[in-house]
């Protein structure tokens, strides 16, 4: 492990053993993040729920950040209707993921309908890492891979435990799922402006809770990063570095600082690394 | 059918569609800066309104309760770099512990 980690992180690896690395990371990626399908699974079935809905969130839907959007719409009294957008408006970033990815998979057939299906944060990040074409799809495919059926199983157990839980409260269900938002939240918080758009947005949302219907004050609240978004900024410098590392933000920081050098070497010749594998 | 499922089914169907759509859009869509800052910025916006939603209401109320010093714990967790499942467990633990003792 300790010898494939080194040479991954080496200017000219061995390809086939940095691939190893890659797949292995992929599959601890999948495996920590699938272990969190089980709160997912119980504040699903907590917040009403059945296994069967769960499931198909978590097999269809397949975007952690999404589901719990969802559940939690729905569970703090929300309609379907609010339930849904918010889990679609969180949904934007995987569409920016697959304009990122799209170069470096195959498209057509049944890979490219797997490819869509398994864009989410954790894939996209490992792929970021990549340095060449080989590399890039054997981060996507791993992680992709592992978290789909890690993410799944787990859901399944965390369901079928959280319907025996009569009273969600006294379990602390609740303040999990709001754990839960803040933990998703957490490591996109890396700059200030990130930080500003977060608190004005948890003010707007308390402050229409009590005029507007359940649901509808979170996505009054995603206005705020809209109306941020378009306006023209005063620190455009500082907003563009927030940009140029979407989707390294999104996840995986854990395993992208460590490649994060190699990938801007590799950027420039990824292309004649393409070449050269054909 | 439940309004419930028509909702789980259709959101689940159309966030495949937005996967999908962004493997079919030309790539210059990247260059617009404010389409990049708007899809950046807007999982921050939904993730803080939720964050505050599930802390401090019920229903169309404003309610401060164990939540609160639940969520207190799970940001200490996460600037100790804990787990996610650690940070979650964590705080539904003491949320709980909060509620035995008849608090919040």
């Amino acid at each position: 492990m300790t010898t494939a980690e080194t040479t991954a992180s080496q200017a000219s690896p061995e390809e086939a053993s940095t691939l190893r690395t890659i797949r292995r990371t992929g599959l601890s990626i999948g495996l920590a993040t699938g272990l969190y399908g089980i709160s997912f699974g119980a504040l699903a079935t907590a917040s009403g729920l059945d296994v069967w809905q769960a499931m198909v969130l978590s097999a269809v839907m397949f975007t952690g950040g999404s589901q719990f959007a969802f559940i939690g719409v729905l569970g703090g009294g929300g309609s379907a209707l609010g339930a849904a957008l918010a889990s679609l408006l969180l949904g934007i970033r995987n569409t920016l993921y697959g304009l990122i990815l799209a170069p470096s998979l195959p498209r057509g057939g049944w890979r490219g309908a797997a490819r869509a299906q398994l864009t989410i944060d954790e894939s996209a990040a490992l792929a970021a890492t990549g340095t060449t074409t080989a590399q890039k799809r054997a981060g996507f495919w791993a992680a992709g891979v592992s978290v789909y059926v890690f993410w799944n199983l787990f859901t399944l157990v965390g369901a079928i435990a959280g319907q025996y839980v009569a009273d969600p409260a006294a379990w602390g269900l609740d303040a999990a799922a709001a754990a839960a938002f803040l933990a998703l939240l957490w490591p996109r918080l890396r700059s200030g402006d990130a930080v500003t758009i977060a608190v004005a947005a948890a003010f707007i949302a308390l402050l229409t809770t009590p005029v507007l219907p359940p649901g509808l004050p979170v996505l009054a609240a995603a206005l705020v990063a809209v109306v941020a978004g378009l306006l023209p900024s005063r620190r455009p410098v500082h907003l563009e570095g927030v940009e140029d590392e979407s989707v390294e933000d999104e996840g995986a920081q854990r395993e992208s600082a460590e490649r994060e050098g190699a990938e801007r070497e590799g950027t420039a010749t990824a292309d004649g690394a393409e070449e050269a594998e054909r | 059918m439940s309004l419930v499922w028509i909702a789980v089914i259709a959101a689940s169907a159309l966030s495949f569609v937005q996967k999908w759509v962004g493997y079919q859009a030309p790539p210059d869509v990247l260059d617009r800066p404010r389409v990049s800052r708007v899809t950046t910025l807007l999982p921050i916006a939904l993730l803080g309104a939720l964050v505050a939603t599930q802390t401090a209401t019920s229903g169309s109320l404003l309610v401060l309760d164990a939540r609160l010093a639940a969520l207190g714990a799970a940001a200490v967790l996460l600037w100790l770099r804990a787990p996610f499942l650690v940070v979650v467990v964590g705080a539904a633990v003491v949320a709980a512990g909060l509620r035995a003792l008849g608090i919040g």
